[in-house]
């Protein structure tokens, strides 16, 4: 049973033609985090709030966990539900603290319990604890939106909404917001509806994609992947725009596609030996590992002079991928290159093999 | 117009005994009863105008923020009162009330209200439209987003209203003195009357001293709850 489910939703306000929404059908799966994006008008933001009841829908059926929601009492309703909007909407008259503990206060916990839960959250959120007693106007744009994060999960509700939670900060502090986010969904696993009208905000945090068009209208759900790879329609491959292939390649792991064996050779080879791996391998230099461990490499001016590899001085990558970074950062990591190739290997420098621009432009095309 | 109040004042200071001092000590302390008794006339006078006149004002502007369409009529009456000239109010009361304390209060009353309405609807609007929204979406009702969310966020506009209304408040008191009513304004008439220089400066200065005090007051008490307004440099609006 979907977490949430939109069955031919549909909102008209009085005195226009065309609805905001129109048939619009979801499911959304416990745990998951789903972005609504698309053009203004496309009625994103309407459709989240129709989730908590801050607009009531005209037509079609809304069930979270299983029960319709205009049968519930929209305030009781609401108190479940985490909410987080673009500009936080902190209380200005309430320190911090009395923030963070808003719902569990309208829930009647007792003091200790409230803020117990106060304590975990600063934790959580790795929040500085001497902000507590503060009042929002004391606290940077980051800061405050990640108050508002934490005061949504207060109560610690299954669902949590949140309209274009990261758009009112600066993209440095919001890169950071949307890591933080990912670290804490991954711990959390609640089932997460947000408004975004930022395309890689959205292939960033989500696990899957709604875009609508004008009027509600759902254009594709899938994941991220999928909408890069297979987009829908023209609609969709507009509004994803230009870089698709890139976008895609940030969302591969190195892992997850087959890697190259490269040129290597261990540090007893002779310097003949090493001369052949490169020529063979087709590249200007040859790895030097040993038991798995990934010490350099050398080049062919290098080897002058040198009977073994041993006697040689590999020297160390400068740059040198993960199998848990994406394409895209090999990507990067090949073209500033001087060898034209990503080395990949673990942190603790185990040899993988190597990743070529040929290699990922398959992947592209694919 | 000021030429004509210019000759009535020098025609005032022909008629004082040019030997007579400004302040005669001895009849402030041989009056001292009465001048407490003025004071706390003045106090009472002022707070019945501004207490009645926020009772009325604070309801009017809960609704009106609630419901649009009250603004228009609220604004209208109360501005219609505001117009009415202190004297010719309570003249036009006198066939009605007759000489007692309501042909006073209703007038002062009917002034605070205007005021009162409108700083505490404007404080009402000011309040941040994300800050509504985000409270309703956790769930408050619509009883506890009034009381824990807007009338607080209200108050520094609220008290800024209330400060203007207990100021003209304590200066249209003094007009009262036509009827016997009017505080310390009651000193002001008698030094007029009799050419003696010092009930009249003992009204005027103990008028403005109370309007001072009760200014600073208020102030204090806007400090006191709210803190989190001077971090906000919450602007104050006054009408």
């Amino acid at each position: 049973m979907a977490m949430i489910s939109l069955q031919q939703i549909e909102k008209r306000y009085p005195g226009t033609s065309a609805p905001a929404v129109r048939a619009l059908s979801l499911d959304i799966e416990e745990g998951e985090t789903v972005a609504l994006v698309g053009p203004s008008g496309c009625g994103k933001t309407t459709t989240l709030k129709m989730i908590n009841r801050l607009i009531e829908p005209t037509g079609g059926v809304l069930l979270l966990q299983g029960t319709d929601v205009l049968q519930r009492d929209p305030v009781e309703l609401r108190r479940g539900i985490g909410y987080v909007i673009q500009h936080t909407g902190l209380m200005p008259h309430r320190t911090i603290r009395q923030n963070m503990a808003t719902v569990p206060t309208l829930l009647g916990w007792d003091d200790t319990r409230a803020a117990q839960r106060v304590e975990e959250l600063t934790e959580i959120f790795d929040l500085d604890p001497e902000l507590l007693d503060r009042y929002p106007a004391e606290l940077s744009g980051g800061q405050r939106q990640r108050v508002g994060v934490a005061r949504a999960l207060a109560a610690d509700p299954p669902v949590m909404l949140m309209d274009e939670p990261f758009a009112a900060v600066d993209p440095i502090v919001r890169a950071r917001l949307q890591d933080q986010f990912l670290d804490i969904q991954e711990r959390l696993k609640k089932t997460i509806v947000f408004v975004t009208h930022d395309v890689d905000e959205a292939i960033k945090l989500s696990d899957r994609i709604a875009i609508l068009n004008v009027g509600g209208v759902l254009e594709q759900f899938a994941p991220a992947e999928e909408i890069l790879r297979e987009p829908a329609n023209d609609f969709v491959r507009e509004f994803v725009g230009a870089e698709r292939g890139l976008k895609r390649l940030a969302l591969i792991k190195v892992g997850d596609i087959p890697l190259e064996a490269g040129p290597v050779v261990a540090p007893s080879a002779t310097a003949e030996e090493a001369r052949a791996a490169i020529e063979a391998g087709g590249f200007d230099f040859v790895s030097v590992v040993i038991d798995g461990e990934l010490l350099g490499w050398i080049d062919r001016d290098m080897l002058d002079g040198a009977t073994t590899v041993s006697d040689t001085t590999p020297r160390p990558f400068n740059a040198y991928v993960t199998a848990r970074d994406s394409l895209r950062q090999a990507l990067d990591a090949i073209v500033t290159s001087r060898s034209g190739v990503a080395v990949v290997a673990t942190h603790g420098q185990h040899y993988k093999g190597i990743l070529t621009l040929e290699r990922i432009s398959k992947e592209i095309i694919s | 117009m000021i030429g004509a109040v210019l000759q009535q004042v020098a025609a005032l200071v022909a008629q004082i005994d040019p030997d007579e001092p400004l302040v005669r000590w001895i009849w402030i302390s041989d009056n001292m009863d009465e001048i407490v008794g003025r004071g706390l006339q003045h106090l009472y006078l002022t707070l019945v105008a501004v207490v009645v006149g926020f009772v009325i004002a604070f309801p009017m502007a809960i609704l009106a923020s609630r419901h649009r369409w009250v603004v228009r009529p609220a604004t209208w009456i109360s501005g219609v009162l505001y117009t009415i000239p202190a004297i010719a109010f309570i003249f036009l009361l006198l066939p009605l009330t007759g000489l007692s304390l309501t042909t006073v209060a209703v007038p002062l009353i009917a002034y605070s209200l205007l005021i009162l309405f409108r700083n505490t609807l404007a404080g009402l609007d000011a309040v941040d439209r994300d800050v509504k929204e985000a409270a309703l979406g956790m769930g408050f009702s619509s009883r506890q987003l009034l009381w824990r969310v807007e009338v607080p966020l209200a108050l520094p506009v609220i008290i800024a209203g209330l400060r203007i209304a207990t100021v003209s408040a304590i200066g249209l008191v003094t007009v009262a003195a036509l009827l016997g009513r009017g505080g310390f304004g009651q000193f002001i008439l008698e030094g007029v009357d009799r050419f003696f220089p010092t009930p009249l400066v003992v009204g005027v200065v103990l008028s403005v001293a109370f309007a001072i005090v009760a200014d600073l007051l208020l102030v204090g008490l806007q400090r006191l709850v709210t803190p989190w307004a001077k971090m906000a440099g919450t602007r104050t609006v006054a009408t």
